[in-house]
């Protein structure tokens, strides 16, 4: 008989008070009893609504079958069929949009909470499992990764696994990609990122740091001179956008990339770190995604007094996941919704001092089906700050496609793909993540990954 | 890791170094940076490029001892071995096409703009160089310039080596004195190359300078570098680092290069303390 309860077991957390002092975790994970319990709500439906909403397709009736008998380690191996990187998707996936969006139980009550068994399954595996990986038999083949986020990470783990020596090329002294420079601490510890490359490692993909593909090497040499026969590109989104008013390039003035690099990669928040960030008391972070929350709370964290979300919509058009929306309401983030900078007005020593807004109020739906925000006349007001955190997106890097002939992209940018398997207009030359889509999930991307090994696989198979 | 093959110092301040690393020795041409880390917590730094050796896969860079990062790696010696050593990066310096030009650099800013006037120099080029530095004791590169330049004007802020005065005095002379150039490259302090500039202005003169802004990355993922070129943003690590100096906002730059200046003071403080705790 399944547990009826119509609401899902909390996860035990940090408190808001403790942890906006803190980077480390903040949900601390549930514990077997509750895992079990909360596997116990799931109906084992026939038809497996979740499956389709999952973007890797894991089997998760099967798996929470699995957890609601005690059979964790069973439940792991049950999600590493499809998910290469479990533990860091239990933690950052947006399943109220995805599995959890499509539980049966959601329609009378919450829904079963998925994510949060998928994390206690590989965090239990990561500490309980004796790893027992051994390196597949070569089949010969040799393929490029670039990027070593959470598309080149997924399509690497995956091409190894059916014996094809993958090497992955990271421009940055560290793999991991956006898991290690734009994903804050307090989200997604950095060791559990680390453990998954090991694992990458076990199964014989080699990982190049500092190459930057398109200026160290270009993607022809990594096919005609170094014998690569297929590449996939999954290097990431590109250049962050400004907004283009007065001010912006004032001292104090970050955009939400350099500030997270700056943070979680060169981790400035430690008082030995060589890399300086401005420890600001009143920070203004404009925009209103997942990035920009996490600019925020990593802002209250480094010892802000006072941080705002400034953001042109209303609450409900938030892109960011609802969980971490409420997480930075908790910890004490102040949301100025409907309110549009117009200028960064500078203090005496030429640091920002103020940014100054419009009110703005919904009108028609535009193009994205969002209500658009229009100005209110003469709504202009200031809010004293010494920081500005601008999160308001990115555009694709130009390093590849500059050097990288007959590779077509997309007006703005995007590297244009065949949907079904990730095939660029170059032969032997595949693409996925935030290189292709423009700005999205870290899931979105290992999809992406794992469509372009499927592939990449085919392709190899039949040459 | 890459080894350090080669090292000496240029003066006091002022060290070059030779660094293994083939793949970045390859590509580099003048004009392009390279970032490094010198140890596993180190910070990203870059440094543009200041010669190279494709057969011996050498990259040359020359760096000045000003803050925490050029201390550490001044004090690795030959044999040893830095951590990170990325590149090239950024878009080579122009050059082609050129007939005759004048080459302006100032102080560590020569280790830059030497490989220009090589590069130059190769092509057929007419090369006036024009460097300065505060004194003779902080003079780098004279017979490395002398060797490439059809000209070589070499001036100190106190008269204690060549003539006395400022590059500007220099360049603008040449100009009066009826030398037309087809661009003038110019590399140093910022202050100095917006000096440059006003000169160059005036006679109409294109001209490139070579920005060195505070970078993360490197790659066109922060926007740390950001600088104002013709009242648009633009990246220095994927547009420059060569911009037009003509429409580069130098007042904006040096604000934003003293972001950190109270930071980059006391780190460099406790890394000396720990490199002569060291010592001692």
């Amino acid at each position: 008989m399944p547990n009826m309860s119509l609401k899902k077991n909390e996860m035990p957390s940090q408190d808001p008070n403790v942890r906006n002092k803190n980077f480390l975790e903040v949900a601390l994970g549930y514990t077997k009893e509750q895992a079990i319990d909360e596997a116990q709500r799931c109906l084992n439906c026939k038809h497996k609504p979740c499956v389709t909403g999952c973007p890797v397709q894991i089997d998760i009736p099967a798996f929470v079958q699995e957890v609601a008998q005690g059979n964790f380690e069973e439940a792991y191996q049950i999600i590493a069929k499809s998910s290469s990187l479990p533990a860091v998707c239990g933690r950052v996936c947006p399943q109220e949009s995805q599995c959890e969006g499509k539980c049966v139980r959601g329609i009378k009550g919450e829904p079963v909470a998925i994510g949060r068994l998928e994390r206690f399954v590989a965090d239990w595996h990561n500490a309980n499992a004796q790893a027992e990986v051994t390196k597949p038999a070569s089949n010969g083949h040799k393929v490029a990764v670039i990027g070593s986020g959470p598309s080149g990470l997924t399509c690497a783990g995956d091409l190894a696994k059916k014996g094809y020596e993958v090497t992955v090329f990271e421009a940055l002294h560290l793999a991991g990609g956006v898991l290690v420079y734009g994903i804050p601490e307090f989200r997604l510890p950095k060791a559990i990122v680390q453990k998954e490359i090991d694992g990458l490692k076990a199964l014989g993909v080699k990982v190049e740091t500092n190459m930057v593909i398109g200026k160290v090497l270009s993607i022809d040499e990594l096919m005609e001179e170094y014998g690569f026969e297929a590449v996939f590109i999954g290097s990431g989104a590109g250049l962050p956008r400004f907004m283009n008013i007065p001010g912006e390039n004032l001292k104090g003035v970050y955009s939400a990339n350099e500030f997270l690099t700056r943070v979680n990669l060169m981790k400035s928040y430690k008082d030995d770190s060589s890399t300086p960030i401005m420890k600001a008391k009143k920070v203004a972070v404009v925009g209103g995604g997942n990035v920009a929350m996490d600019a925020a709370r990593s802002a209250l964290r480094l010892g802000a007094e006072e941080v705002y979300i400034v953001y042109r919509r209303s609450e409900e058009e938030l892109p960011a996941r609802r969980e971490e929306v409420e997480h930075a309401m908790e910890e004490g983030i102040i949301f100025k919704t409907l309110t549009n900078p117009v200028e960064i007005l500078p203090n005496e020593n030429k640091f920002v001092g103020a940014i100054r807004c419009l009110e703005m109020e919904l009108g028609e739906p535009d193009e994205s089906g969002r209500r658009r925000p229009i100005e209110k006349a003469g709504s202009e007001f200031d809010i004293p700050v010494d920081c500005v955190i601008m999160s308001i997106g990115t555009s694709p890097n130009p390093l590849i496609k500059s050097t990288t002939k007959g590779l077509e992209t997309q007006k703005w940018g995007g590297i244009i793909v065949q949907e079904e398997t990730g095939l660029t207009s170059r032969e032997g030359v595949y693409a996925g993540g935030d290189a292709v889509t423009g700005a999205a999930t870290v899931i979105l991307a290992m999809g992406a990954g794992k469509t372009a090994a499927e592939a990449i696989d085919e392709y190899l198979t039949n040459k | 890791m890459f080894k350090i093959l080669k090292k000496r110092e240029l003066n006091p301040t002022v060290t070059l170094m030779d660094i293994e690393a083939p793949l970045v020795a390859k590509k580099a041409e003048p004009g392009q940076f390279i970032i490094l880390r010198v140890d596993e917590n180190g910070e990203r730094m870059p440094l543009t490029i200041a010669d190279y050796d494709r057969e011996a896969g050498t990259v040359t860079i020359i760096f000045q001892i000003v803050g925490a990062t050029t201390k550490l790696l001044n004090a690795k010696n030959e044999g040893e071995y830095i951590q990170d050593f990325v590149g090239p990066l950024g878009v080579p310096t122009h050059v082609e096409g050129l007939k005759k030009v004048a080459v302006v650099g100032g102080g560590v800013g020569c280790a830059i703009a030497f490989p220009i006037a090589k590069k130059l120099h190769e092509l057929g080029a007419e090369v006036h160089s024009i460097v300065g530095f505060r004194n003779q004791d902080l003079v780098i590169l004279e017979d490395e310039f002398k060797a490439v330049s059809d000209k070589l004007v070499m001036m100190t802020d106190d008269g204690s080596y060549g003539t006395k005065g400022l590059v500007t005095n220099a360049l603008k002379d040449l100009i009066e004195s009826g030398e037309k150039y087809d661009e003038v490259i110019t590399i140093g302090p910022l202050i100095m190359m917006k000096f440059v500039c006003a000169v160059t202005k005036e006679y109409g003169v294109k001209t490139t300078v070579s920005m060195n802004p505070i970078m993360i990355d490197g790659t066109g993922m922060c926007g740390g570098c950001r600088l104002t070129v013709g009242g648009k943003t633009k990246f220095a690590c994927v547009d420059g680092p060569d911009f037009d100096g003509h429409e580069v906002d130098f007042d904006e730059a040096m604000e934003r290069g003293s972001m950190y200046k109270e930071f980059e003071r006391h780190t460099y403080e406790k890394t000396c303390n720990l490199l002569n705790k060291e010592v001692q």
